[in-house]
C-alpha cells in the first residue's frame, strides 16, 4: 500500500463523483443531436441535482426506514464500485478488498435494496417496477458474471486490477472470446443502466417504465442521490468496459506520474463511449417487456459461447 | 478421551430433559420457560466442546446398549465435530425460540413435544458420532421417527397427516437403500464397523453400486431431485421450530453421511461419481430455486429454497470428487471448503427465516402470502432480523452466503487444467447455471421479504399483529449474529473446514489463507483472487456516510410526510399491490417447461369472477402418481388371495403341505 | 503481421458460430438472408487469409467462386424468391427459441469434443477451428428440423454447405478444385430445384407451411 496507491484511490473516487453527471449530460447531448433536436447544455445534470437538493423532500406516510436509507446505500455501493474499478491506475489498495465476483455482488446488493424500497410504499406501480427490475437483474447478473469470467479465464485471476494489468501487457491479439464477452457486456450494460432498447430513461408512461418506476416515490434530496447514483452506475459500467477491453493508457503500479496522462486518456475514451451509446440509443427501438428476457438470454448465451470458444481455441 | 465423554454426557442431558418433560405433560409454562432454555444451553455447550474437539486428535468410545455382543462404536473426528457444531449451534437458537413459541392449542401436549424434540436432537448428534453401521442405522431411524412425530404435532389437520405419511415413506425408501449400501460395503466380512469398511478394497463395480445406494439413501433424506417431493409438504406442515431444525440441521446429516461414505469409506473413487453428484446437485438447485420463486405460501417457498441450497452443496461435493479422482488436492479442498461453508451458512440463515415465519404465523395466523403485508411497522424486531436473513440467503456480500458462493465460483475458474476435455467444456456451463441459481435465489428472497413485511397490509387484522417475544428475539438474533459474523470473519471458518478437508481429501486451504493474515481471504494466493469482508463493509458504510454528509451539506430544503404519490391516482388500496403470484409471473413465463400449470380464467358471464393458477411439480404427476397407481394395482392383484372363505384358506394349507411332502420325497 | 492474420482466422471462425446461432434465433426471413450473406462473406475472408498464409493460389480461386456464388448470386436469387412469394415472417417453430438455443449449446459442446482428436491429426493452419465448423453444420441441420416454413429450411441447407466448406478449409487446406466446382454446381442446382419446389407448394396449398405436405399421406 503505497502513497501513490492511496492518492490514486482518492483521485478515482473524486473523479467519479465529479464526472459522472457530466457523462450523462454528454450522452444526452449527443442523443439529442443525433435525433435532430436542440441539445440541452452539457452541465444540465448538475443543475438538476442542485435543483433537487434545494427542494422539499416528501416521504409517504407508510414509508419505513428502509425507504429512507436505500438511496444512500445505492450511492455508497456505486461509489465503492467506482473505487475498485481501475479507471486511472491499477495500483489500488481497495482492489484487494473486492474482486470481480464481489463487484457483481455489490451491484446485486444495490439492486436488492432498491427493489425492497420500491415495495415498501405498497403502490401498484412501485411493486410492478420492483418486479420488472428484479427480472432484468436476475438475467443480467449471470451474464455479467460470465463476461467477467471470460476475462478471468484468460488472465487466471479474478482481481480486477490484476486482470486489467495482464490484458494491458499482453501483445495485441485478436481473441474471439474477448470479442464475444465485449458484445455481451454491452448488451448487459444497456439493460442494467436502463437505456434503449431495454428501457427508455426519458419515458413518462408508467406502464413502460422499469427503472423509473422504482424511484417514482422519491423526491428532494433522496431523488438527487438516486439520480447521482444512476449516473455513477453508468460511469462505473463504462469504466469496467474500457478497463477490460481497451486497457491502454492506465498507470501501472510503480509509475505514479503516468496518472497525469491517464486522466485525459480516460476522458477521451469515455467521450467516444458516450457517443457510441447515444448512437445505439438512437438507432434502436425500445423492445416490449416480454422480449427483454430474450435479449438478456442472448447476452448470457453469448458470454457462455465465449467461454466455450476460449476452451476450444485458446487453451 | 475427554471430548467424546463430555458430548455423550450432554446428549444424555437432552434425553433426561425429554423424559423429565413426560412428568409435566400439560404444563406449558414450565416446559416452555425452563426445559427448552435448558436444552438450548446444552446445545451451546455441545457446539463449544465440538469446536474444541475439531482441532484435536480423533477419539473413540463404545456404548454397550443394544444387542449383546454388538456394542455401538462411536468416533469423534474432524468431520463429526464439524457437523456437531452445526447441530449444537442450530439447537441453541431454535430451542431459545421454541421457549417463546410453544403455546397450548396444538394437537400434541407440550411435554410430549419436548420429549420428541430432544430425542430428535440426541439422535442427530449420535448419527454423526456413529462409527459402525448398526449404530448409524439405529440412530438414523430414531431420527426419522422422532421427526415424523414432530411433523404430526398438529395431527388434527388431514393435510398434515398426508405430508407426514409421504415423509415417512420416502425416508424409509432411503433407509432401505442405506442398508443395502452398508451390506455392499462390508464385502462379506460380517463386521460393520467403519474401520473395517474403510479397510475393504472393493472393485470399481461394487464400489459404484455402493455409491449409487448411498446417493439414493442420503439423497432421499437431503431432498435431491427426484426424491425431493416430501420436502415442500413436510416443512410447511411442521411447527416452525421443527421446520427450522429439519431444514437447517437434519438435511445436513444426510450431507454428512454422503461425505463419510463417498470420501472416507470409499476413498474418493471414480470421476464419474463426481459428475453424477454434480448433475443431481445442479438439477436440484435449478428446480428448487425456480419453484421457490412462484410459491404463494411462505413456508413452501423456504422449503424449495432449502432444496436449492442442498443442490448447491452437493454440486460443490461433486466438483471435489472430480478433482480428487484426478488427485488435484488443493482444488478438491477448495470445492469441499465451499460446500462445508455453505452448510454452516445455510444452517444459520434458513433457521432464521423459518423461525421468523413462525413469529409471523403466531402474530397473524396467516401463512398465505396473499394475506400478509406491511408487517414491518408492527413487528420491527422480527422484520429487521429477517432482513439480515434474506440478505444472507441471496448470497450478497458481506454476509455469510456470499463466502460459499465466492469459493465455489473460484473453484470453477481453475478447472481448465482437467485432463478430461469433455468435463473441461461442461464446467463453464455449470458455472453459468450456478450464477443463474444465485440470481434467482435473490429474486425469491426479495419476493418473500417484500410481500410479507413491506407495502400495505392486505388484511385489516395485520395492523394489530404483535412482535416477537423475548425468547423468540434471542433465537432470531443468535442466527442473525451468526450470519453476520461468519460473513465478516471467514478465516476461522476456513480453519474449521480445513480440519475436515484434511481427512477427506488430504489437503487444505488453511496454510495459504493464514499466510495472508486473518482478515483477508485469498485461498489461492492474493494475485489470483482476494476478498476482505471487513474492509468491504467498511467501504460501503463509509461511502454511504459520505453520501449522507454530502446530502446534509448541500441540502437546503425541508422534509415532510404525505400520502403516497402513486402517480396521482386517488383511491389506491392495499389490494392493488403486486401479489405473490404476480411477482412470480415472469419466472413462470420464462421457465414454463419446468411447471405443470393449471389456470382458471374468469369469463364475462361469471357472477363472481376469480382467477386461480396452480403450479405443480412435474415429478409428482409424472413419476410418483403412476408408480403409486402401479403399486396399488399390484397390491390389488395379490389381494385376490384373500378370498374370505375358510375352505379356501384350508385349501392353501393343504396345497402347501402336499408341495413340501413332494419336495422332501425328491 | 502473419501472427495477426493467423489469429484473425480464429476470429472468422467465431463469427461463423455466432452467425449460426443468430440464424436459429431469428424470426424474420429477410434477416435470415442477410445473415447467410454475412456467413458467405466471412467464409471468403477466411479462405483468402488461409490462401495468403499458406501460399496456395488455388484457394484464391476458391474464395473468388465463393464470393460470386454465395455473396452475390444466391442472395439475389433468394431475395427474388421472397419477393415473388411475398413471405415476411416465420413465427411458428416446433419448439420455442430459448429451448432451441439451449439445445444449440449442447450441440456445440458435443461438436467441440468430437473434433478435438481429429484436429490433432490435421496439419492445416486452421485446424483448431474444425470443432466450430462441425458445430455450424449441426446447428444448421437443427435449424432445418425445427422450422416450419420452406424458405428457412432452404437457407439451413445452404448454411450446412457453408459449414462443410469451412471444415474442409480448416482440416485439409481446401478441397481439390474439381471437387470444389462439383460442390458449387450441386448447390446451385439444388437451390434452383428447391425454388421450383417452393413455387409448386405455394400453388398447391396457397401457403409455404410444410405441415400441409402431411396431407399427402395415405390414410
Amino acid at each position: 500500500m503505497s502513497v501513490a496507491g492511496i492518492v490514486a484511490q482518492l483521485l478515482e473516487i473524486a473523479l467519479a463523483l465529479a464526472a459522472a453527471p457530466l457523462l450523462v449530460g454528454w450522452v444526452d447531448q449527443w442523443r439529442a443531436r443525433l435525433q435532430n433536436k436542440s441539445a440541452p447544455p452539457l452541465l444540465q445534470s448538475y443543475r438538476v441535482l442542485r435543483k433537487l437538493f434545494h427542494k422539499e423532500s416528501v416521504v409517504a406516510d407508510s414509508a419505513t426506514m428502509l425507504f429512507r436509507i436505500a438511496p444512500y446505500v445505492k450511492f455508497g455501493c456505486m461509489t465503492l464500485i467506482c473505487a475498485i474499478v481501475p479507471t486511472l491506475s491499477t495500483d489500488l489498495p481497495l482492489a484487494t478488498a473486492a474482486d470481480a465476483i464481489a463487484l457483481v455482488g455489490l451491484l446485486a446488493l444495490a439492486r436488492t435494496f432498491l427493489a425492497l424500497a420500491a415495495m415498501d410504499i405498497g403502490t401498484a406501480f412501485g411493486t410492478m417496477g420492483a418486479r420488472r427490475d428484479m427480472l432484468v437483474g436476475f438475467l443480467a447478473e449471470p451474464a455479467l458474471l460470465m463476461t467477467l469470467f471470460s476475462a478471468s479465464l484468460i488472465t487466471r485471476s479474478t482481481s480486477l486490477a490484476n486482470m486489467v494489468e495482464s490484458i494491458a501487457h499482453r501483445p495485441f491479439a485478436l481473441e474471439p472470446s474477448l470479442a464475444f464477452a465485449g458484445i455481451a457486456f454491452t448488451m448487459v450494460s444497456l439493460a442494467e443502466n436502463a437505456r434503449v432498447p431495454v428501457d427508455n430513461p426519458a419515458t413518462h408512461l408508467e406502464l413502460t417504465m422499469i427503472h423509473e418506476a422504482l424511484i417514482l416515490e422519491y423526491s428532494g434530496r433522496h431523488l438527487a442521490m438516486m439520480e447521482w447514483a444512476a449516473a455513477l452506475k453508468l460511469f462505473a459500467y463504462s469504466c469496467i468496459g474500457l478497463a477490460l477491453f481497451f486497457p491502454w493508457g492506465l498507470a501501472q503500479s510503480g509509475t505514479p506520474l503516468a496518472m497525469i496522462i491517464a486522466m485525459p486518456v480516460l476522458i477521451f475514451k469515455l467521450a467516444i463511449g458516450g457517443v457510441a451509446l447515444a448512437l445505439i440509443e438512437t438507432v434502436s427501438a425500445k423492445m416490449r417487456i416480454f422480449r427483454v428476457p430474450e435479449f438478456l438470454a442472448t447476452a448470457f448465451l453469448l458470454a457462455v459461447i465465449g467461454l466455450l470458444v476460449h476452451q476450444l481455441l485458446e487453451s | 478421551m475427554i471430548h467424546i465423554d463430555w458430548i455423550l454426557v450432554l446428549v444424555g442431558g437432552w434425553l433426561a430433559l425429554g423424559i423429565g418433560a413426560l412428568f409435566t405433560l400439560h404444563n406449558t409454562g414450565f416446559v416452555a420457560r425452563r426445559l427448552f432454555p435448558a436444552g438450548a444451553l446444552i446445545g451451546l455447550a455441545l457446539a463449544a466442546v465440538s469446536l474444541d474437539a475439531a482441532f484435536d486428535t480423533p477419539e473413540v468410545a463404545q456404548l454397550v446398549i443394544g444387542l449383546p455382543g454388538l456394542p455401538m462404536h462411536l468416533r469423534l473426528d474432524g468431520l463429526s465435530a464439524f457437523f456437531l457444531v452445526v447441530i449444537g449451534a442450530g439447537a441453541f437458537g431454535t430451542s431459545m425460540f421454541s421457549a417463546g413459541y410453544f403455546r397450548t392449542g396444538e394437537g400434541t401436549p407440550p411435554g410430549l413435544m419436548c420429549l420428541e424434540y430432544h430425542v430428535f436432537l440426541a439422535a442427530m448428534a449420535m448419527v454423526v458420532l456413529a462409527d459402525d453401521g448398526y449404530a448409524f442405522m439405529v440412530m438414523w431411524e430414531t431420527m426419522a421417527l422422532s421427526s415424523f412425530f414432530l411433523v404430526t404435532a398438529n395431527h388434527r389437520v388431514p393435510a398434515v397427516r398426508h405430508a407426514a405419511y409421504l415423509y415417512l415413506l420416502i425416508a424409509h425408501i432411503g433407509a432401505i437403500a442405506l442398508l443395502l449400501c452398508f451390506g455392499v460395503l462390508q464385502a462379506n466380512t460380517g463386521d460393520y464397523t467403519f474401520a473395517n469398511l474403510r479397510a475393504q478394497q472393493l472393485g470399481p463395480v461394487w464400489s459404484s453400486i455402493a455409491f449409487g445406494f448411498a446417493v439414493v439413501g442420503f439423497g432421499a433424506k437431503a431432498g435431491l431431485v427426484p426424491l425431493h417431493v416430501w420436502l415442500p409438504e413436510a416443512h410447511p406442515a411442521a411447527p416452525s421450530p421443527v421446520s427450522a431444525l429439519m431444514s437447517a440441521v437434519m438435511l445436513k446429516t444426510a450431507i454428512y453421511g454422503l461425505l463419510r461414505i463417498s470420501f472416507d469409506l470409499l476413498h474418493g473413487g471414480l470421476w464419474w461419481w463426481g459428475a453424477v453428484l454434480l448433475a443431481l446437485g445442479l438439477a436440484s438447485a435449478l428446480l428448487g430455486v425456480v419453484f421457490s420463486t412462484v410459491q404463494t405460501e411462505m413456508k413452501r417457498l423456504l422449503a424449495y429454497s432449502s432444496i436449492e441450497n442442498i443442490g448447491l452443496i452437493v454440486t460443490g461435493m461433486g466438483l471435489a470428487l472430480i478433482f480428487r479422482s484426478y488427485t488435484m488436492t488443493t482444488l478438491a479442498a477448495l470445492a469441499l471448503t465451499a460446500a462445508l461453508v455453505h452448510v454452516l451458512a445455510h444452517a444459520c440463515f434458513k433457521s432464521l427465516l423459518f423461525l421468523g415465519t413462525g413469529a409471523v404465523l403466531h402474530a397473524t395466523g396467516e401463512r398465505n402470502l396473499g394475506k400478509l403485508g406491511g408487517l414491518m411497522r408492527s413487528m420491527p424486531w422480527a422484520a429487521w432480523l429477517m432482513f439480515v436473513g434474506i440478505l444472507g440467503g441471496s448470497g450478497l456480500p458481506p454476509l455469510a452466503g456470499f463466502i460459499s458462493e465466492w469459493l465455489l465460483l473460484q473453484s470453477f475458474l481453475f478447472t481448465t487444467a482437467l485432463p478430461n476435455s469433455f468435463l473441461n467444456m461442461l464446467i463453464p456451463l455449470v458455472a453459468a447455471a450456478i450464477a443463474l441459481v444465485a440470481a434467482l435465489a435473490c429474486f425469491a428472497m426479495v419476493k418473500f421479504f417484500g410481500v410479507i413485511f413491506l407495502g400495505q397490509p392486505r388484511e385489516e387484522k395485520l395492523r394489530k399483529a404483535h412482535d416477537a417475544t423475548g425468547f423468540e428475539r434471542l433465537g432470531l438474533a443468535w442466527f442473525a449474529a451468526g450470519v453476520v459474523a461468519m460473513g465478516l470473519f471467514p478465516v476461522p471458518l476456513i480453519d474449521l473446514a480445513d480440519r475436515v478437508t484434511q481427512i477427506l481429501v488430504g489437503g487444505g486451504l488453511a496454510q495459504t489463507v493464514h499466510a495472508n493474515g486473518w482478515f483477508l481471504l485469498a485461498p489461492m494466493g492474493v494475485e489470483r483472487a482476494s476478498y476482505i469482508p471487513a474492509l468491504f463493509l467498511a467501504g460501503v458504510a463509509a461511502a454511504t456516510l459520505l453520501g449522507l454528509l454530502i446530502a446534509r451539506r448541500l441540502y437546503r430544503g425541508t422534509s415532510r410526510r404525505a400520502p403516497a404519490w402513486a402517480c396521482g391516482y386517488a383511491g389506491t388500496n392495499a389490494r392493488m399491490q403486486d401479489t405473490a403470484e404476480g411477482f412470480g409471473q415472469p419466472i413462470r413465463q420464462i421457465f414454463e417447461p419446468f411447471f405443470r400449470t393449471t389456470r382458471h380464467l374468469p369469463t364475462p358471464f361469471d357472477t363472481r369472477p376469480y382467477y386461480r393458477v396452480l403450479v405443480e411439480d412435474r415429478f409428482w404427476h409424472g413419476i410418483y402418481l403412476p408408480v403409486a397407481r402401479l403399486v396399488d394395482s399390484a397390491a390389488r392383484l395379490v389381494g385376490r388371495l384373500q378370498q374370505g372363505r375358510i375352505s379356501i384358506y384350508l385349501l392353501y394349507s393343504f396345497v402347501t403341505l402336499m408341495f413340501l411332502l413332494m419336495l422332501v420325497r425328491l | 503481421m502473419r501472427a495477426l492474420l493467423s489469429q484473425s482466422i480464429n476470429l472468422y471462425a467465431a463469427s461463423l458460430l455466432i452467425v449460426s446461432f443468430a440464424m436459429i434465433s431469428q424470426r424474420r426471413i429477410l434477416s435470415l438472408v442477410h445473415l447467410y450473406t454475412t456467413q458467405g462473406a466471412t467464409l471468403v475472408l477466411a479462405t483468402a487469409t488461409v490462401a495468403y498464409l499458406t501460399n496456395q493460389p488455388h484457394l484464391f480461386y476458391s474464395a473468388a467462386i465463393t464470393l460470386a456464388l454465395k455473396v452475390v448470386l444466391i442472395p439475389i436469387l433468394l431475395h427474388r424468391v421472397i419477393d415473388r412469394l411475398d413471405v415476411r415472417w416465420d413465427v411458428e417453430t416446433l419448439i420455442n427459441i430459448p429451448t432451441t438455443m439451449l439445445i444449440g449449446i449442447v450441440l456445440v459442446v458435443f461438436a467441440f469434443n468430437l473434433a478435438l482428436p481429429i484436429s490433432q491429426l490435421s496439419s492445416s493452419i486452421a485446424r483448431s477451428t474444425l470443432g466450430i465448423a462441425l458445430a455450424c453444420v449441426l446447428l444448421s441441420f437443427m435449424m432445418m428440423i425445427v422450422r416450419s416454413k420452406a424458405i428457412p429450411q432452404v437457407i439451413g441447407f445452404l448454411a450446412m454447405e457453408n459449414g462443410l466448406f469451412f471444415a474442409a478449409t480448416s482440416a485439409t487446406n481446401g478441397m481439390p478444385m474439381i471437387v470444389e466446382l462439383g460442390i458449387a454446381l450441386d448447390v446451385l442446382v439444388g437451390a434452383l430445384i428447391l425454388g421450383v419446389f417452393m413455387f409448386q407448394i405455394r400453388e398447391q396449398f396457397d401457403s409455404l407451411d410444410i405441415s400441409h405436405l402431411e396431407k399427402l399421406r395415405e390414410e
